[in-house]
């Protein structure tokens, strides 16, 4: 790959007065996966909040699909079509169904048509195993299946990029499974660029093809996938992964 | 009790003038309402922008209409527009005026409290799709504080009722107006006249508030239950 | 004669009305938390007999005007031979009203306690009165203070009605000076006045109140 497709470069990120983000950079190809780890606090939402322009930063650019991000509105509103996120807390918009979740972004904000969104939402669907559910309001779902159409609803935008923080730290154990192999999936067969934040270390460790790990605002470790851990580097990320049980 | 009382509500057209004094209670609570709702949805959805100087107008105007008692509003009005604006208008309009203006400063804080209650995850997953400032508006947060707002809207509504009893106190010609010239008129033959206009009127108002405060405690439950 | 000039020589009188409507408020706002309390009461331990009048009260109460309420008490009750001072009438009036709007308040502190409370009262095996008495009224009544502080913001502001009956309060005092002298905007002015300085303080009170509320912690 010539150009990455995003670049983030020296972002310092404050809440206040309050120093959150310290100088990250890194880099993701077309079709990578990059897993963000570290403890509790150390940032990472902060982080792909900043990714999504829901936050905004102080200091350093980001870079998208060979694009300078400006921090105006409008062009965050614009990239969001294709930065795709999915929140811990799934975030169903309560008063729509399930299909009228989906359909929302591509009518209202692509303006494509029911008619040419629609094959493509069911195939989602039914990859995600809730084809039987496009009429049902997300009170009737359970935590794992709001989180699948949740994704779905990212995905119906056709996104280069997808945002996950912690999707499935909510779910019951049994739910996790499903929802991180829909995640799998999407970067085996669909080769989809994604920025994973995840306390799931087996399935971290199977994804990755780049961590970066994050403690107290700062990048400590940035490797290729295995190499993380397998030969930790410092002694907090070995810190990290034996409280991980891992 | 004499007898002679209840029959000055049937003598002559008694009974229709007072109805016909209640219609224009009814027209001027219901015109009000309706003006008062559209002005007090606009503002209150402003009054959750980031916009200091705006948010500061729009909340004196409410505290405003909240400090000052409507009696005294209604005074305000209706000796200050002719004086000192040149705006002649009959007692009617001005009532309904003020009115108006008092349920939209209410309506400006029942909807930014319900808009404001909507959870900002729901905004920041709408922002996360894409969705503008107004489509975000329009697809997502209203549709979820529409409910949250009915109760305390159909609550004003019995408030608005309740306080057009004082239009009397500009001469308008309402119910209570046309009530107590037909008490005056009867007050020779039948000094207990007043016990039955006046218990009338009482239940004329009593049958339209009564239903409305029924409503709005229905519509309360309602969104409690779908809360859990 | 200067503005000023005039404000200045109406103030002896707007001071007389300025301490009758307190006076009439506080007695009439304190009689109302007494039966507002005994009316939630009555509801909330659903006592038989008494529930369905207190229903009957607070309804016939809260959906009627307090200006009719007055007309009753001043002009018709005479008629049955029940005679009230005009002042009288208002406190009477103030308390048939605001009872019903204290018990609403109260009420609605009660329910608003979570049931998890109530199921963990229960689980130590309190009765219904122990429950009562430790649970739900010192936390039913913590809930309803910002209910308590707006009721008494609103029927302070009622009092004003009491101008149709004559009683010489804040209200009736400006009302009459305009009919007789015809320096309305001074006296409206004063009028906005001094209800601004018995309204703001209270109302800054219950914003705060109610932020206290919202984030829980009332007594803490
Ligand atoms: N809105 C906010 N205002 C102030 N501080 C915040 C806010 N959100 C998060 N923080 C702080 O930023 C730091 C990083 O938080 P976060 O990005 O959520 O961490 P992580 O997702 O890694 O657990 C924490 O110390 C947190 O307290
Ligand atoms: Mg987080």
């Amino acid at each position: 790959m010539s150009t990455p497709l995003l670049h983030v470069n020296h972002l310092e990120k404050y809440y206040q007065k309050t120093h959150i983000l310290h100088d990250v950079n890194f880099e993701l190809n077309t079709g990578e996966v990059l897993t963000l780890l570290g403890p509790s606090g150390s940032g990472k939402s902060t982080l792909l909040r900043c990714l999504n322009g829901l936050e905004a930063y102080q200091q350093g650019s980001i870079t998208f699909d060979g694009q300078a991000v400006t921090q105006k509105p409008k062009q965050w509103q614009q990239l969001r079509q294709q930065i795709g996120m999915v929140f811990q807390s799934y975030d169903l918009f309560p008063n729509r169904n399930v299909l009228e979740n989906i359909l929302l972004g591509p009518l209202k904000v692509q303006k494509r048509t029911r008619a040419a969104v629609l094959p493509e939402v069911q195939q989602l669907l039914e990859q995600v195993g809730m084809a039987d559910y496009a009429n049902a309001y997300p009170r009737q779902l359970s935590g794992g299946q709001k989180q699948r159409i949740a994704i779905v609803r990212a995905l119906a935008l056709k996104p280069k990029l997808m945002l996950f923080d912690e999707v499935t730290a909510s779910l019951d154990p049994e739910m996790v499974r499903d929802v991180l192999n829909i995640i799998r999936q999407l970067a085996d067969s669909h080769a989809m660029t994604m920025l994973v934040v995840t306390h799931e270390m087996d399935f971290a460790k199977q994804i990755s093809d780049q961590v970066l790990f994050l403690a107290d605002g700062r990048i400590r470790e940035q490797t290729p996938g295995k190499q993380f851990f397998e030969q930790p580097q410092t002694e907090r990320a070995q810190n990290f992964l034996a409280s991980m049980d891992f | 009790m004499a007898h002679s009382g209840i029959d000055v509500l049937t003598a002559g057209s008694n009974f229709s003038r007072l109805l016909g004094g209640l219609w224009v209670t009814i027209k001027i609570a219901l015109i009000a309402i309706i003006i008062g709702l559209i002005i007090g949805v606009l503002l209150g959805i402003l009054r959750t922008l980031p916009n200091r100087p705006l948010r500061f107008i729009l909340r004196l105007y409410l505290e405003f209409f909240r400090i000052v008692p409507t009696v005294v509003l209604l005074f305000l009005f209706y000796y200050i527009l002719p004086k000192e604006f040149n705006v002649n208008l009959p007692a009617d309009a001005v009532a309904t005026l003020v009115f108006a203006l008092w349920v939209a400063a209410e309506m400006t804080d029942i909807v930014r409290g319900a808009l404001e209650s909507v959870p900002q995850h729901q905004k920041e997953a709408g922002q996360a799709i894409g969705l503008t400032y107004w489509q975000l508006q329009r697809y997502v947060l209203i549709p979820q504080a529409w409910p949250l707002c009915l109760p305390a809207t159909v609550n004003l509504m019995t408030r608005v009722v309740k306080t057009t009893s004082l239009l009397m106190l500009i001469s308008v010609m309402d119910v209570i107006n046309i009530g107590q010239q037909i008490i005056e008129a009867n007050n020779k033959t039948a000094p207990n006249g007043v016990f039955w206009i006046y218990g009338i009127i009482f239940i004329f108002y009593f049958m339209i508030n009564y239903p409305l405060s029924r409503w709005a405690k229905h519509l309360n439950k309602r969104r409690l239950e779908a809360n859990h | 004669m200067s503005s000023w000039a005039i404000i200045q020589q109406s103030l002896p009188l707007f001071q007389k009305g300025f301490f009758i409507t307190l006076k009439l408020a506080a007695l009439g706002i304190l009689g109302a938390i007494v039966v507002g309390s005994i009316c939630s009461l009555i509801q909330y331990f659903k006592l038989p007999l008494l529930n369905p009048l207190v229903t009957i009260y607070t309804e016939i109460a809260r959906n009627t005007p307090l200006l009719i309420q007055l007309f009753f008490l001043y002009y018709a009750f005479p008629q049955l031979g029940l005679r009230l001072t005009a002042s009288q009438c208002g406190i009477v009036g103030l308390i048939f009203l605001g009872g019903s709007y204290m018990a609403a308040g109260f009420t609605g502190g009660f329910e608003g306690i979570s049931s998890s409370q109530l199921e963990a009262g229960q689980a130590i095996g309190l009765s219904r009165w122990q429950l009562a008495r430790y649970v739900v009224l010192p936390q039913g009544l913590a809930l309803s203070v910002p209910a308590l502080a707006a009721n008494i913001i609103f029927l302070i502001k009622e009092t004003s009605i009491f101008t149709v009956i004559a009683i010489p309060e804040l209200t009736n005092t400006a009302l009459d000076l305009i009919g007789m002298y015809y320096h309305t905007n001074e006296y409206l002015v004063v009028l906005v006045v001094a209800y601004a300085i018995i309204l703001i303080p209270l109302s800054l009170i219950l914003t705060y109140l109610e932020r206290r509320v919202r984030y829980g912690t009332f007594g803490n």
